[in-house]
């Protein structure tokens, strides 16, 4: 900075820059900008010894004031948990049908199993237990595996063809593959349908029935809770009710799967979370 | 190539969007409205200050505070009133009605709201007072701003801020015992107890009476406030305002010159000056920083009386009745006029609407919410089910019990969740004294009740005490067909 050039105007320094003959100007800061400046400057030092800041090889520096949100946020659910504290309490010490009896405790798990129901369920079960196909419907009165608030709850807790030890598990054979002839396929599908009334029943598809479905669905197809076994007289199909769909089912089974609840939630949680089911409208 | 054109621009000198306030430094006047302004300022004072601690008794488990806006429990206690947030629109009569009650004022009386009334003119005349008390009157206290720092100015200076922020922090709290049980807000806060949202509040309302009384003052009026701007609409020429009689004031001279030459009687002293808190010269005119506090008339009055002539040479009075005695007439109040008369009608209706609405208050709202998903469910044995969320808002201190039944629809049954487990025509829902009772009721009809998609049905509700009946529009959905 040899020479500084000052403007004549504007009486200010210029920067020596200079394009077609216009100069830069070298106005200083506003004050107040200045020292706002100096004062987030202070303000960045002060905050780096009070609050974590600095990453250091293998930790960081904690800060004088020993404040982390992790702590934070596990002291707000441990305060939360204590707020719940004399619900949770009669929760873990009550069977659930008790606790369903009573109207308060009822509100209490009506609220929290809805969000319960919200978070864990709703995606595959949709939101009110509305279902989709492959996944039952929970608003429904049809239950493969009952829907008692008791059943309900061993449900959720160990889950259907999950990875617990106790899940509830059942396993439809596959018909195909040259154990049933296709016309014998046919027949049986026009079998079950009839048993809701459509389809066409005939002595065939009855006799293949009474061999290789009535085992678990029942002589009549009024289903087998104790192996999930769906009833079929009522009209209301998992994976579908046309003849097409049935005779894909027969052949070739899918099956779904429901995981176990028993680590994610807790044994109060999962009451909440049976008593809102069994509220959805088609509880036992 | 030619030259370039270099022209000159020539930049105007501008006159400068930006006035630096002067301090308006108003003097101490005794008089006939000084005497009505403390009397208005002391009974404001008493219901600010005292009207949230009237107890009023509700009954077990109400709150006992005669004049409350809870927001946690989501009411509004006037004495025996009580609003629900759903009932918000009595808030809007209220605001209605002070609005037209303020158009009413300012025709009949000018602006009597800003010059008496205002928070803002009341709060900033304490201030000042406790400013006079301490560093003197107009003259003294205008010399005492002046003078090096001492140890008394030091002292004065810092007890006056001491005062007003006790003041401000009162009236902060007072502001928050409307909204919060006033007794235990109180104990909260002085034992430490309390919530940051009362601390955090009463600090915000301090710190507002603390700047715009002890330092905007005025300038709230003339910058701040929008009602100065348009007050003029209300006027006209028979509204009383703060006037002078330039037909006998003027020329305006020394007193002493009076015999001597052809003067009017205004001695220019320059006290209805000195005295106004806004710093203005009502000989000028009305102007809109006048704020109608009569203390100019006051002022002119000490000095008229001490001369011995005439007073209300500056008066409270309307600009056709200055006109009529300047001319000789007699003057003559007309209140009533098209423009009060309009006012006072639309606030009478207002009133009656109001009262109307209060009287027949309902005392039970209900509202019912249909699923919409799932839509509809079909059931094991082919009915098919909807369901329902039924909110009944019981606005009294009394139980109440309802029967509730489906009509219009064929074959109808109910279960509702924790009281009717299996299917029935009729349920009876209970609502406790002033609760809002929840309840999921699930509807089932057979598949042939349903002609298409939608079937309008209704819920009948009959309240089991007296027997009144109350209907429920709502609809039932099936498959689409």
């Amino acid at each position: 900075m040899a020479n500084i050039e000052r403007d004549e105007v504007s009486g200010t320094d210029t920067t020596g820059h200079e394009w077609d003959g216009i100069k830069e100007l070298n106005t200083p800061l506003p004050n107040w900008w200045l020292w706002t400046f100096y004062a987030t400057i202070l303000f960045s030092i002060v905050y780096w010894i009070l609050y974590p800041a600095w990453p250091t090889l293998s930790d960081y520096t904690k800060g004088v004031l020993g404040y982390s949100s992790r702590v934070n946020l596990t002291e707000d659910l441990e305060a939360r948990d204590k707020a719940r504290e004399s619900w949770t309490k009669q929760f873990a010490a009550l069977p659930i049908a008790d606790i369903a009896k009573d109207r308060k405790l009822l509100e209490f798990a009506m609220a929290g199993g809805k969000v319960i129901f919200a978070d864990n369920c709703a995606p595959c079960h949709g939101s009110q237990g509305s279902g989709a196909p492959g996944y039952p419907v929970l608003a429904d009165d049809d239950w493969n595996w009952g829907g008692s608030l008791e059943e309900i709850e061993t449900t959720i807790r160990f889950g259907i063809r999950s990875t617990h030890d106790d899940t509830r598990v059942s396993e439809m054979p596959v018909f195909s593959d040259d154990y049933l002839s296709p016309t014998q396929i046919a027949a049986v599908a026009d079998h079950v349908l009839s048993l809701s009334g459509s389809g066409s029943a005939s002595a065939a598809g009855a006799e293949v029935y009474a061999e290789e479905c009535a085992a678990c669905h029942g002589e009549n197809g009024e289903g087998g809770r104790d192996f999930g076994a769906p009833r079929l007289t009522d009209g209301i199909w998992l994976y579908g009710g046309t003849k097409e769909a049935l005779v894909a089912q027969i052949g070739n089974p899918k099956h779904g799967v429901m995981p176990h609840w028993e680590d994610r939630l807790s044994d109060v949680e999962r009451k909440q979370a049976a008593i809102y089911v069994h509220s959805l409208g088609g509880g036992e | 190539m030619s030259e370039p054109i270099v022209e000159q621009h020539h930049i105007p000198e501008s006159p400068g969007l930006y006035a630096k306030h002067q301090k308006v430094y108003p003097q101490e006047i005794g008089g006939y409205y000084r005497n009505l302004k403390w009397k208005v300022t002391a009974a404001i004072m008493a219901f600010y200050f005292l009207a949230p601690w009237i107890r009023w008794d509700r009954g077990e488990g109400q709150p006992d505070q005669a004049i409350l806006v809870s927001m946690t429990l989501r009411r509004l206690y006037f004495f025996d009133i009580e609003i629900w947030p759903q009932e918000i629109y009595y808030l809007t009569g209220i605001l209605v009605l002070a609005a037209v009650g303020l158009f009413l004022a300012t025709s009949m009386a000018g602006r009597v709201w800003c010059g008496f009334t205002c928070w803002q003119t009341v709060w900033t005349d304490l201030f000042v007072w406790v400013e006079t008390r301490l560093e003197g009157d107009r003259n003294k206290r205008m010399k005492f701003d002046k003078a090096p720092w001492t140890l008394d100015k030091l002292g004065r200076k810092t007890l006056k801020q001491i005062i007003w922020i006790v003041f401000s922090i009162l009236t902060g709290a007072g502001w928050i015992f409307f909204f919060n049980d006033a007794p235990t807000a109180a104990m909260d806060m002085l034992t430490g107890q309390g919530t940051w949202g009362l601390y955090g509040f009463t600090l915000l309302f301090a710190g507002t009476t603390y700047l715009l009384a002890g330092f905007a003052r005025e300038q709230v009026c003339i910058y701040m406030c929008p009602w100065p701007r348009f007050q003029g609409a209300m006027f006209d020429e028979h509204s009383l305002i703060v006037t002078y009689e330039a037909w006998r004031g003027e020329p305006r001279g020394k007193a002493k010159n009076k015999e001597a030459g052809n003067l009017g009687d205004c001695v220019d002293c320059n006290l209805c000056v000195n005295v106004c808190p806004t710093g203005v010269d009502i000989r000028e005119g009305d102007q809109f920083q006048c704020i109608g506090c009569a203390l100019c008339v006051d002022a002119c009055n000490s000095i008229m009386t001490k001369l011995g002539r005439p007073g209300e040479l500056i008066t409270y009075d309307s600009v056709s009745n200055q006109m009529a005695r300047e001319r000789g007439d007699v003057p003559k109040k007309r209140l009533i006029r098209k423009r009060t008369v309009a006012y006072t009608l639309l606030l009478c209706a207002v009133l009656a609407l109001m009262a109307y609405g209060l009287v027949n208050r309902s005392e039970l709202e209900i509202n019912v919410q249909r699923d919409r998903s799932p839509l509809f469910v079909q059931l094991s044995d082919g009915q098919i089910r909807n369901g329902y969320t039924f909110k009944l808002l019981n606005m009294v201190a009394e139980p109440q019990t309802f029967t509730l039944m489906v009509d219009e629809l064929n074959g109808a049954k109910m279960t509702v969740i924790g009281v009717a487990p299996d299917p029935v025509d009729q349920v009876t829902l209970d609502v406790g004294p002033d609760t809002v009772a929840t309840y999921r009721i699930f509807v089932r009809a057979p598949k042939e009740s349903l002609s298409s998609q939608f079937k309008d049905m209704e819920f009948v509700l009959t309240n089991s005490a007296t027997g009144q009946i109350i209907e429920y529009d709502s609809r039932f959905a099936g498959p689409d067909r």
